[in-house]
């Protein structure tokens, strides 16, 4: 469904690379896929070596005056963490972030749970969270700020809007998507409603449910980031309007690159922690 | 020694005493308007297989979630051991056409899950479990998860779980329908050699008529939709004899013959 392969989460895959060199060479025919997956960490060191290696040239060539070679920017990285610049963002970032999130989660998966399983919360809630979902919710960004004015509430109000219907729609149709042959099976052996719920539905929904979540999250880093622009100029997106403002293009993008990778390394965790809480069968796999 | 038959429609002969389910009236239709079954009368003996065999689509399925308690009848009523049925309980358990196993459990958690929900203390629920998993020749595989497991070893927790919960009624939905031809014949053999040890009542949904004939003492044949008994055949096969023989035997070809014949005015 929704998860990675399993060998992504193989931590020794480089131990084990060297023992499959072996194979490869004996076997070569035979060797592709497998080599592939034990070889998971050195592809992945490639990619990464490839994509700041053609930003590297591009940023030599230079395509824009405005467009900072890779070094530059990993300097200007360094600098601002040096500064405290850097760090003092993503204090000031995180906390609608983290607020929005939390209260987007709370209440998303429950209200999501809830809309899967009774039809009358159903028929009440999933025009709503629809017509959210495909609403272009940044143009309302400016709306929130009239009505709550500039601050946390804003922009706490930002990340909702946009993580909020992704987590409750993913989590409704969660529920709906269960195995009702699973359903049939704990009822044929005397399950009550509450424990169709808490040992049946909701362990085959969480799939679902986390990658709702972690929709939800990226969705979260944009509604904030966008309230830091449009709304009030702190933390992540001050750093960038300012840096713009006064040419420092290196500075801009390695804030900008810094968010990225902060939001992917925060999903990442996300499906890690799934997979030890609550899938139990692919901690063993992978293991 | 032919097969004995009866009927359509009749009450069986073993004496209404003996009956552990029994069926009356039941009809059900569907809410798209759709009619599978009318006016079925059975009795199912305590302690015999009784196979339901009939055309795809004929409600066979149907009938056996109904005495399950899975679905509810539009018309009729079910009663085990003189009980009406309501829906499902203790005395009966069902094993699944997919397994119906839990992904993100063990076996043994899996096996036990009856007893989970019925509150057995952990150890004692493991103990039971344990034991079932090793009637069904799964001994080893305690700790392994269903998608380590082949069809037919899924199958067999399957089978497991329904005997961990200790019911008197076992009710099989075309339990062997998704697993290989070996396996298949493996696990009829299997389940011969089952119902010898526990004394259960199986109810069992297939579509083979080998299948039927082989592991049946009796086989309820059912008419295409709207569903209803169209014979009653009961194979005269010693099971005693070895599964080759078994194959081999005249009794069991004949009434394989006698059945087909019987189903073949519903085949287009």
């Amino acid at each position: 469904m929704t998860e990675l392969p399993r060998a992504s989460f193989n931590e020794r895959a480089p131990a084990r690379a060297a023992v499959a060199e072996g194979d490869g060479i004996a076997v070569p025919l035979r060797a592709g896929a497998e080599r592939a997956g034990d070889h998971v960490f050195w592809w992945r060191l490639a990619s990464i070596a490839i994509v700041c290696g053609a930003w590297e040239i591009a940023g030599r060539i230079p395509i824009n005056y405005a467009f900072p070679s890779f070094f530059e920017t990993a300097l200007a990285f360094g600098r601002m963490i040096a500064d405290g610049s850097l760090p003092k963002a993503y204090v000031s970032t995180l906390q609608p972030l983290l607020l929005g999130i939390a209260i987007s989660a709370g209440l998303g998966i429950g209200l999501g749970i809830l809309m899967g399983l009774r039809r009358t919360a159903e028929w009440f809630g999933a025009p709503v969270f629809i017509v959210l979902q495909s609403a272009p919710v940044a143009a309302l960004i400016p709306l929130i700020t009239f009505v709550y004015g500039i601050g946390l509430t804003s922009k706490t109000l930002a990340v909702i809007a946009l993580a909020l219907p992704v987590i409750v729609l993913n989590s409704y149709k969660a529920v709906r998507n269960v195995n009702p042959s699973l359903v049939a099976m704990a009822r044929s052996f005397l399950a009550s409603r509450w424990q169709q719920i808490l040992r049946i539905i909701l362990p085959d929904a969480s799939p679902l449910i986390f990658a709702g979540l972690r929709l939800g999250i990226a969705a979260g880093f944009i509604g904030v980031v966008l309230a830091e622009l449009l709304i009030t100029p702190t933390g992540i997106g001050d750093l960038i309007t300012y840096h713009r403002s006064v040419a420092d293009y290196a500075e801009m993008y390695a804030v900008i690159v810094s968010i990225i990778l902060f939001s992917a390394v925060t999903l990442s965790v996300l499906q890690k922690l799934e997979i030890v809480l609550f899938r139990p069968e692919q901690r063993e796999a992978g293991a | 020694m032919s097969a004995a038959t009866a009927p359509a429609g009749a009450v069986m002969a073993n004496g209404a005493s003996q009956a552990i389910v029994s069926v009356r009236g039941i009809g059900k239709t569907y809410d798209g308007g759709v009619e599978a079954l009318r006016d079925i009368d059975l009795d199912f003996p305590a302690g015999a297989l009784t196979a339901l065999l009939g055309p795809s689509g004929c409600g066979k399925t149907t009938l056996l979630k109904i005495i399950a308690g899975l679905l509810e009848p539009s018309r009729g009523e079910v009663r085990v051991s003189g009980r009406p049925v309501t829906g499902p309980g203790p005395e009966r358990a069902f094993v699944f056409q997919d397994f119906a196993l839990m992904p993100w459990a063990t076996v043994l958690r899996n096996v036990a899950f009856g007893l989970e929900l019925r509150g057995v203390p952990k150890s004692e629920r493991r103990q039971r479990a344990r034991q079932a998993i090793e009637e069904v020749g799964l001994a080893g595989f305690e700790e392994r998860y269903p998608h380590e497991l082949s069809g037919g070893m899924r199958q067999r927790v399957g089978l497991a779980r329904a005997l961990a919960v200790e019911a008197e009624v076992l009710l099989m939905d075309e339990p062997f329908s998704a697993v290989d031809e070996q396996t298949r014949r493996k696990f009829q053999e299997d389940l011969l050699h089952l119902r010898q040890v526990e004394r259960k009542t199986f109810l069992f949904v297939t579509h083979s008529i080998e299948e039927a004939v082989y592991v049946a003492d009796r086989v309820v044949l059912l008419s295409r939709r709207p569903g209803r008994v169209s014979q009653v055949i009961e194979p005269q096969i010693d099971r005693g004899a070895s599964p080759e023989d078994i194959r081999r035997d005249r009794h069991y070809l004949d009434t394989v013959e006698e059945i087909w014949r019987g189903l073949r005015q519903y085949v287009d």
